[in-house]
């Protein structure tokens, strides 16, 4: 299978005077349409390796290669775009634009892509709505839906594009486990729909265990990587 | 762009509170601009307009010891198509003594065109009594003058010539030109008696002249001055009011310092609120770029709003400030019911003022702008 994401020997150090070594020489292949979750304790570098996967941070040593492409000598507008075309993110916090209505919020990467929203664009976009159950709120500022909605929206925000990668960081991180499964169940339907790549950080093992691949991280290393067959 | 607008303008709408405070303070700063630049203004040209408005602002006058010159129609016609003067009138004037009941009064005795000499004077209007002096040996005095000497229309008196010859002159007419100087020492009389009485035929002293750009009198003067014969030479009102022109200096020189803070103080205040602003949208900027917005389109977010707003507040500050200035000039009158300030619009000077207020604004958001386009997504990502 081919590999959607590289990372080849990738060092994180935070700080000038006093250096903090948060990852350590990780290497990481990611194959395409698989859908990968990532565990570990707080702290151990999740969230960190998840933002350089994402172009988001800078690795101090090593590259990431993104759909063939090395990202380390890329401007950081090169970065944005490659970001807006075959990234979507879905953060813990959601991270909506409060200005804006639910259908704006998942219209918003497609108008970065574009300049401008056309008729198949919306037609796309209510399609996605209407997968995560938000067709009754599209036309709500995205501030007066509750929590789990505004987490749904957000997945259906990082799926305009039709990136070939998503990553999200704890995307149930505050849900309870019944919310939790119906979007579990939500991406893996999508993972299985539009074969799209999915990394997944959680800390809850039982959520780990219904992706294909189990990746963990122990301060900064990866320390176990099981390969599920279904 | 158009992501840019968008979004921009959706910021302004959903910060409501924020957007009107800044207009609202575009506004005043520029409506109190505009009333105080437009006031000093037209309170300078009324000023002017009082004290030049009768009288000749270039004339024409002999450079050489004698005062007289000859009539030279060449030269009248050309001032007279010349577009920067709306005035030409020629006049006769030699000093003299007038008589009566053997006491002496020294005035000047001045012979002009009437036709002309109205467009400078407008004695039509100045005339207080009698007629103005049409045939052979007529004259008018100025109100004063005949009050000292106790008058009547009608009455004849003996003039005395520098030559030393005795003139009989009849008063015809009374005129108030609002200058008591004036007013005491003027005998007015045609071109025509003037000659006859100074034997003086074919000859004047002066052409007197008004013209459109009252500021640009200096300029004009110098332009004349190069078509004319050697024996001439002009004069100007900005020479000779030197005074005048120094206060007015000195209050145009305040009132552009009062604008230059007014639109500092505004420029602050925007470039404050924007700068508020920013920190205040720093997440939602943060998420646009984790989602790949481009640093040129996250800057241009900012600066269209303070484009926006520069537009909106110096339109309804222009538009208050010339309200203003109407109710000012409509209201604030004297007692004789006209306006103490003349209402006086420069379209030119409205024009700039929002130009430099639309600019302003938009320049005060390059620095929202600046730490905009510099905002690393990576700070918002982590810190929520
Ligand atoms: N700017 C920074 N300067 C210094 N250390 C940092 C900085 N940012 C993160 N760290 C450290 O890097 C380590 C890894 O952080 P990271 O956010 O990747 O952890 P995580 O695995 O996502 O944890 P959690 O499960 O709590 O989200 C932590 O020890 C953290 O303190
Ligand atoms: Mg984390």
């Amino acid at each position: 299978m081919d590999n959607i994401l590289e990372l080849k020997g990738i060092d994180k150090i935070y700080g000038d005077k006093v250096k903090t070594q948060v990852l350590f020489n990780i290497d990481l292949n990611i194959e395409k349409s698989s859908f990968n979750s990532i565990i570990g304790e707080s702290g151990s570098g999740k969230s960190t390796l998840m933002n350089i996967m994402g172009t988001l941070d800078k690795p101090s040593n090593g590259d990431v290669i993104i759909n063939g492409t090395n990202t380390t000598n890329l401007s950081r507008d090169e970065m944005a775009e490659l970001r807006n075309e075959t990234i979507g993110f879905i953060f813990q916090f959601h991270y909506l634009l409060p200005e804006f209505t639910v259908l704006e919020n998942v219209l918003m990467p497609y108008r970065i892509k574009n300049g401008r929203v056309d008729k198949e664009a919306i037609d796309r976009a209510k399609y996605l709505i209407d997968k995560v159950e938000l067709s009754k709120v599209k036309n709500n500022l995205s501030t007066n839906i509750s929590g789990g909605q505004q987490q749904r929206a957000a997945i259906a925000r990082a799926l305009i594009n039709n990136p070939s990668i998503i990553l999200a960081d704890e995307p149930t991180g505050n849900l309870d486990s019944e919310t939790t499964d119906k979007a579990y169940r939500l991406l893996r339907e999508i993972n299985d729909e539009f074969k799209s790549t999915f990394i997944v950080i959680t800390h809850d093992k039982k959520v780990a265990e219904k992706g294909d691949r189990i990746i963990e991280i122990t301060d900064g290393k990866i320390s176990t990587d099981i390969r599920r067959n279904i | 762009m158009k992501l840019a607008w968008g979004i921009a303008l959706r910021f302004l709408k959903s910060s409501k509170g924020q957007t009107i405070l800044i207009v609202l303070g575009i506004t005043i700063g520029v409506s109190v601009q505009i009333f105080i630049g437009s006031l000093i203004d037209g309170l300078q040209v009324s000023l002017v307009d009082k004290t030049i408005g009768n009288s000749s602002q270039i004339t024409i006058v002999s450079s050489e010891r004698e005062q007289y010159f000859e009539v030279d129609e060449e030269l009248l016609n050309s001032l007279n198509e010349d577009e920067e003067l709306t005035a030409v009138s020629k006049s006769l004037d030699s000093s003299a003594f007038l008589t009566l009941d053997d006491e002496t009064y020294p005035v000047l005795f001045r012979g002009m065109e009437f036709k002309d000499a109205n467009k400078i004077y407008d004695f039509d209007d100045k005339l207080t009594g009698g007629k103005i002096p049409s045939s052979n040996g007529e004259v008018m005095l100025g109100k004063d003058l005949v009050e000292n000497l106790e008058l009547k229309i009608g009455d004849t008196f003996e003039l005395i010539t520098p030559e030393g010859s005795l003139e009989e002159i009849k008063l015809v007419g009374e005129y108030d030109l609002k200058v008591k100087a004036i007013n005491e020492s003027w005998v007015l009389s045609t071109i025509k008696t003037s000659e006859d009485v100074f034997d003086k035929e074919g000859q004047i002293t002066a052409i007197e002249t008004q013209v459109k750009d009252i500021f640009a009198a200096d300029e004009t003067a110098v332009r004349i001055e190069k078509g004319l014969s050697d024996n001439l030479e002009t004069e100007n009102w900005k020479e000779l009011n030197e005074e005048l022109l120094s206060g007015l200096t000195g209050q145009s020189a305040s009132s552009y310092l009062i604008q230059v803070f007014v639109l500092l103080a505004v420029l602050l205040g925007i470039a404050s609120v924007l700068a508020i602003s920013v920190v205040q949208k720093s997440r939602q900027i943060g998420i646009l770029k984790a989602m790949g917005i481009k640093n040129r389109d996250a800057s241009l977010i900012f600066l269209f709003q303070g484009l926006v707003l520069g537009i909106i507040g110096s339109i309804l500050g222009a538009s208050l400030g010339i309200g203003l200035n109407l109710v000012f000039s409509n209201f604030v009158t004297n007692p004789d019911g006209t306006s103490l300030i003349p209402f006086y619009l420069d379209y030119k000077f409205v024009g700039i003022s929002i130009l430099i207020a639309i600019l302003a604004s938009t320049l005060s958001s390059l620095i929202p702008a600046i730490k905009s386009s510099k905002l690393d997504p990576i700070e918002v990502i982590k810190n929520g």
